[in-house]
C-alpha cells in the first residue's frame, strides 16, 4: 500500500501568493477576534470559585439552577452544562468577604433546596493575584519557547529558516486563541499547555521540511533546479511522512475529544486546530518565507559533492 | 551491515526487562487500607499495637487482609466497605494520642518496593483530595521580628535603667527617642553589643534600628519554612496519608491532601494562624472600667478570655514572649488540684526571658493570649506568685481536660512565623479521580489502537516493529515517571497520550526514506541502513525543538502545565531512544542476517535489484 506516491512534484510555491493571502486573511481575522470578543478566561486565570455538581437522577434545568444562584446575589454567576444536563458547571466571582467554601456551601444549600439528590463534585477557588502570575509566566515561557527555538534553527540552519519557522509557528498559535476567542470557548491552564505544546509541534513539522530543503540545496542531482522547484520536491517528497504523523498525532488527539471527557476537551480543541494549522503552516507559510526572506543554495553552506553511494 | 553485536542486543534487552519491572507495580493496584499512626512520642507503634487492633476488629466482627509494621505505622489491609466501621473500631478502641486514617496501599509484592519500584504516583485530580495554595503575609513576619527587637532593646535599656519614649516603628526600622544625647551616648554601645546584624545609627537625640537587605532576605525565608514545618505538625494531626507541602514561589506554600475530601476541617487545622504570646495585665480596675466604657489606654487593649464565662481583662500590646520559645507542650493535670494543666518547657532563650519576667513583675498577673484567626483571647492569666526560671511552665485555667488537649495540641503544633492566607483552593472527588483516570487510559489506548492498525496495514512487518517499538516507549516512560516519582495529573495523561501521537513520526520518517531508498533502486539491506541513516538527523532536529519548548514548560509553568511538561520531555527522550535504537534492533535481528534479501515487507515492493556481489553481508562489523 502506498498513499502518496507522486509521479511529479506538486507546484506548492506557485501557489505561494494565494497561500500568503488566505494566511494573512485567516490572522487578521484571528486578532480581530482576540480584540474585540477576548479569550474567554477561565477562574485560574480571573479567580473566583468554580463548583461542579452533580445530579443524581433528575436532569438539572440551567435557568432554575441559575435563577436559584441569583437569589444568593453574589454577583456575576455562570452556570453551564459540562457535556449531560447532569453536571453543571457554576463559577463565581470572588467576594472579599466570604471564603469559598462558605460560598460553595450556601450554593450548595440553595441548589438542595430544588433538587434534593445534587451532590458537589469539586470546587475551586483561586484568588485574584494567582491568575496574574499564570499569565505573566505563560508569556515567559512562550518568550523562552520562542528564543530558544529561533537559537536553535539559527544553529543547526541558518537565520531565514529560524525566523521563517517561528513565524510560520506564531501564526498558529494565534489562530488558535482566535478560534477560542470566536467560540468564547473556556480557556484553561491545560488548554495554555496544549497551546503551548503546539508551538514545540509545529515547529518540528517545519524542521522536517527545512531538512528536507537543506538536503535537496546540498544534492548534486538538484543543482539545475530553481529554488522553487527544489522547496517543491522536498515539500513533495515528505508528503507522505507529513499526513502519516500528522493523522497519527490527530488520531490521540480525536481520541481525547471523544474519550477524555471535558477535562480533557479545551486541550484536545487547542490541539486539534493546532494541528491542522501546523501542516498548512509548515507547508504553505514556512516555505514562501523563505523565499521571500531571500533563501538560496548559497544559504546552506557549501554544495557537498554528489556524495558517492556507500554501496561496497 | 544490519547487525548489532551481541552486546547491544543485550543492553536492549537489559533496558526493556528493567523499564518491565519498574512498570510493573502499576497492574498490582492498590487496596483500601486503615493506617494507625501517633502523634506522641510516649506512644509507640508495636506489636502491643497491632494486638489491640486486631481484637478491635474482632470484636466488631471486621474482617481484614492482615496488617503489617512499615515506617512508624500499622496498616490495615481492609476492604472499600469495612474501611469506614474498621476506622472506627479501630479509633474508639486505641483512644486518645492515635492518628486512625484511611489510606491505601499498593498490591505490589515486597520485593517490588525493595528496588524502590512502586506505582505512578498520582496528581489530586486522579486520586482526589483537596489542594490550598497559601500566601505568607511578610508584612506580619517583618513585623513581629521588630516588635521582638523592640522588646530585647527595651530590656537591654531597662538594665541600664535608661528611660525613653514610645518606639516608632516603620516598614524595616524602628526609632527610639532618648531623652538627652548622654542617655544615646550610654545606651550605644551597650545595644551594639547585644544586638548583632541589625544596623543602628544614632540621629539628634533618636536611635535608629535598621534591619539590613540580607536579615530582611533571612527573615522571609525562614518565615516561610517555619510555617512549613508547622503546617507539617497539623496535616499530621489531620493523618492524612502522604501529604505534599511545598514551597512554591518566594512567598507561597502549596498544600496537597489526598483522599482528604472533608475541606472544611481540612481548612479549620491549616487554616489556623494560631500564636501564643505571653504579655503582662494591668489589674487597675478603674482603668479596667474606663477601657470598657470604649476609653482604652495606650499601649494596652482589652481581650476576653476563654471558655463559656469571658471576662475583660486590660492586658498590654507589648509582647514578653512568643509560642515561638516553646520546646514541648503536653496536657496533663496540676498535682495540688487535680486540675487540667498545660506544661510547657521553653528553650534557653524563652527562658532567660521568662526568668526576668517573672523576677521583675514579682505578684502581678501575666496573660497567655492565643491568637487565633485574627482574634485575641486569653487562655489563661495566672498570678506570678514567685519567679520562675527552670524554664518549665505550668498553665492551668482550662475548663476540661479536653480543652487543655486542644491548648497544648495547637502549641506543640506549633506557631506561625506569619499569618496565611489561602488564595487557590481545589477539591476533587474521589469518584471524579477515579473517572479522569479510565477517560484518561480510554482515550489514550483508543488512539493508540488507531495508529498500531494504521502502521502495520501500511507498513506490514516494518510496521509492526515500529508499532512494538511504541509499546516499548510507553514501558520506558511509565517505567522512568514510575522510578522518579513524578505526580501523574491528567495533564500528564494527556501528554502521554500526545507524545505517543508524535513519537510515530520518527518511525514514519524511517519508514519513509527506507521506501525512498528502495524507489531509487537501492538493495534492500542497504535502503534499511541508509533509511535509518538519512532518518537521524531530521529526527534529532525536530526532537531537539520540540524538547526546547517542553524545557520551557518545565521551568516556567506552574500546576497542570508543569504536569504536561514532565511527561512531555521525558517522553520525548524516550521515544527517541524506542524509535531510533529499539526498533533498529528488531530489524536487524529479522532482516540483518539474511544474506541474500530480495525483499522487505514495508508495505511496497520494487523489483530488486539482482544480487551482483553480496560480499558486503560478511565485512560488516556494525
Amino acid at each position: 500500500m502506498e498513499l502518496f506516491r507522486f509521479k511529479r512534484d506538486i507546484p506548492f510555491m506557485s501557489y505561494g501568493k494565494l497561500t500568503t493571502f488566505i494566511s494573512l486573511v485567516t490572522f487578521v481575522l484571528a486578532v480581530v477576534f482576540l480584540f474585540t470578543r477576548g479569550l474567554n478566561f477561565s477562574v485560574e486565570f480571573t479567580g473566583g470559585t468554580l463548583m461542579e455538581v452533580e445530579y443524581a437522577q433528575t436532569s438539572a434545568d440551567l435557568n432554575q439552577v441559575r435563577h436559584s444562584v441569583e437569589t444568593l446575589n453574589i454577583g456575576e454567576v455562570q452556570v453551564q452544562a459540562l457535556g449531560t444536563n447532569k453536571h453543571i458547571m457554576i463559577r463565581l466571582p470572588n467576594k472579599s468577604d466570604e471564603s469559598s467554601a462558605q460560598l460553595s456551601n450556601k450554593v450548595m444549600e440553595v441548589l438542595k433546596k430544588d433538587a434534593s439528590d445534587v451532590s458537589l463534585r469539586q470546587v475551586e477557588f483561586i484568588g485574584p493575584s494567582v491568575g496574574e502570575e499564570l499569565v505573566s509566566n505563560g508569556l515567559i515561557a512562550l518568550g523562552m519557547v520562542v528564543v530558544g527555538i529561533i537559537v536553535y534553527l539559527s544553529m543547526r540552519f541558518e537565520w531565514r529558516f529560524a525566523v521563517s519557522a517561528i513565524i510560520a509557528n506564531m501564526h498558529d498559535i494565534v489562530i488558535i486563541l482566535g478560534c477560542f476567542a470566536f467560540f468564547q470557548w473556556e480557556f484553561s491552564l491545560t488548554v495554555l499547555a496544549g497551546v503551548l505544546a503546539v508551538l514545540g509541534y509545529s515547529v518540528n513539522e517545519s524542521v522536517v521540511v527545512f531538512d528536507r530543503i537543506r538536503e535537496n540545496f546540498r544534492k548534486g542531482s538538484m543543482r539545475n533546479k530553481t529554488v522553487n522547484e527544489v522547496i517543491d520536491n522536498a515539500i513533495t517528497s515528505t508528503m507522505g511522512r507529513t499526513v502519516i504523523t500528522h493523522g497519527s498525532t490527530e488520531a490521540m488527539v480525536l481520541s481525547m475529544l471523544i474519550f477524555g471527557g471535558a477535562a480533557l476537551n479545551g486541550f484536545a480543541l487547542a490541539l486539534t486546530i493546532g494541528i491542522v494549522f501546523g501542516i498548512y503552516s509548515s507547508v504553505l507559510v514556512a516555505s514562501p518565507l523563505l523565499i521571500m526572506f531571500g533563501m538560496d543554495r548559497s544559504n546552506v553552506g557549501k554544495v557537498a559533492q554528489e556524495k558517492e553511494e556507500v554501496v561496497v | 551491515m544490519n547487525r548489532y553485536p551481541l552486546w547491544k542486543y543485550l543492553l536492549i534487552l537489559f533496558t526493556l526487562v528493567l523499564a518491565g519491572i519498574y512498570t510493573l507495580p502499576n497492574f498490582y493496584g492498590v487496596t483500601p487500607a486503615i493506617q494507625i499512626s501517633t502523634n506522641r512520642q510516649s506512644l509507640a507503634i508495636n506489636e502491643e499495637t497491632e494486638k489491640r487492633v486486631a481484637e478491635a476488629l474482632q470484636k466488631a466482627n471486621i474482617a481484614h487482609d492482615g496488617m503489617f509494621i512499615a515506617g512508624g505505622s500499622l496498616k490495615v489491609r481492609v476492604t472499600d466497605a469495612t474501611k469506614i466501621s474498621a476506622r472506627d473500631a479501630i479509633d474508639n478502641a486505641l483512644g486518645e494520642g492515635y492518628i486512625v486514617a484511611q489510606n491505601q496501599i499498593a498490591n505490589s509484592p515486597e520485593w517490588l518496593s525493595k528496588i524502590n519500584a512502586n506505582p505512578l504516583f498520582l496528581g489530586l485530580d486522579l486520586r482526589g483530595g483537596v489542594h490550598f495554595t497559601m500566601q505568607v503575609d511578610m508584612k506580619a513576619a517583618l513585623d513581629k521580628t521588630l516588635d521582638r527587637y523592640a522588646g530585647d532593646v527595651r530590656r537591654e535599656l531597662r538594665k541600664m535603667k535608661i528611660r525613653t519614649g514610645n518606639v516608632r516603628k516603620t516598614e524595616n526600622s524602628l526609632t527610639i527617642p532618648f531623652q538627652d544625647a548622654a542617655d544615646l551616648q550610654k545606651a550605644f554601645p551597650e545595644l551594639q553589643k547585644h544586638m548583632e546584624g541589625v544596623q543602628l545609627t544614632a540621629n539628634g537625640n533618636d536611635l535608629t534600628l535598621t534591619l539590613p537587605e540580607n536579615l530582611l532576605l533571612q527573615i522571609r525565608n525562614d518565615a516561610v519554612k517555619q510555617n512549613i514545618n508547622t503546617l507539617h505538625n497539623r496535616v499530621n494531626e489531620l493523618g492524612t496519608a502522604e501529604p505534599v507541602i511545598q514551597q512554591a514561589g518566594a512567598d507561597r506554600i502549596v498544600v496537597q491532601l489526598p483522599g482528604m475530601t472533608d475541606t472544611a476541617k481540612a481548612k479549620d487545622i491549616i487554616g489556623r494562624t494560631a500564636t501564643l504570646e505571653v504579655r503582662m495585665v494591668d489589674m487597675d480596675s478603674s482603668l479596667l472600667a474606663q477601657a470598657q466604657a470604649g476609653n482604652v489606654p495606650d499601649g494596652f487593649e482589652l481581650l476576653y478570655t476563654s471558655g463559656d464565662h469571658p471576662y475583660p481583662m486590660l492586658v498590654s500590646k507589648q509582647v514578653e514572649l512568643t509560642g515561638d520559645n516553646i520546646n514541648s507542650a503536653q496536657a496533663g493535670f496540676e498535682h495540688q488540684t487535680n486540675r487540667p494543666s498545660v506544661n510547657l518547657s521553653l528553650d534557653s532563650s524563652g527562658s532567660s526571658i521568662f526568668a526576668d519576667l517573672t523576677t521583675a513583675n514579682k505578684g502581678k498577673v501575666m496573660a497567655m493570649v492565643l491568637i487565633d484567626q485574627g482574634k485575641a483571647e486569653v487562655v489563661t492569666a495566672p498570678r506570678i506568685n514567685e519567679p520562675i526560671t527552670g524554664g518549665r511552665v505550668q498553665i492551668t485555667g482550662m475548663g476540661s481536660a479536653a480543652e487543655a488537649n486542644d491548648v497544648a495540641l495547637l502549641l506543640r503544633a506549633g506557631s506561625l512565623a506569619a499569618p496565611m492566607t489561602i488564595v487557590e483552593e481545589r477539591t476533587i472527588g474521589p469518584s471524579l479521580g477515579a473517572e479522569n483516570i479510565s477517560k484518561g487510559v480510554n482515550s489514550t489506548l483508543w488512539g493508540f489502537a488507531a495508529v498500531a492498525v494504521f502502521m502495520i496495514l501500511y507498513y506490514r512487518l516494518i510496521g509492526l516493529f515500529s508499532t512494538i517499538a511504541l509499546v516499548a516507549n510507553i514501558l520506558f516512560l511509565i517505567a522512568i515517571l514510575s522510578f522518579l516519582q513524578a505526580t501523574m495529573t491528567l495533564p500528564g495523561i494527556a501528554a502521554l497520550a500526545l507524545t505517543l501521537g508524535m513519537a510515530i513520526d520518527s518511525n514514519v520518517l524511517i519508514n519513509e526514506r527506507i521506501r525512498d531508498e528502495l524507489r531509487e533502486g537501492k538493495k534492500p539491506q542497504v535502503a534499511i541502513k541508509e533509511g535509518y541513516d538519512h532518518a537521524w538527523d531530521t529526527i534529532l532536529d525536530s526532537n531537539l525543538t520540540s524538547l526546547i519548548a517542553g524545557v520551557a514548560l518545565l521551568i516556567f509553568g506552574s500546576g497542570p502545565v508543569r504536569g504536561f511538561a514532565i511527561v512531555h520531555v521525558i517522553g520525548i527522550a524516550t521515544s527517541i531512544y524506542s524509535s531510533v535504537v529499539v526498533s533498529r534492533a528488531l530489524v536487524n535481528l529479522w532482516y540483518g542476517r539474511q544474506r541474500k534479501l530480495k525483499h522487505i515487507s514495508i508495505g511496497v515492493s520494487y523489483p530488486a535489484v539482482i544480487d551482483r556481489d553480496a560480499d558486503w553481508a560478511t565485512e560488516t562489523k556494525d
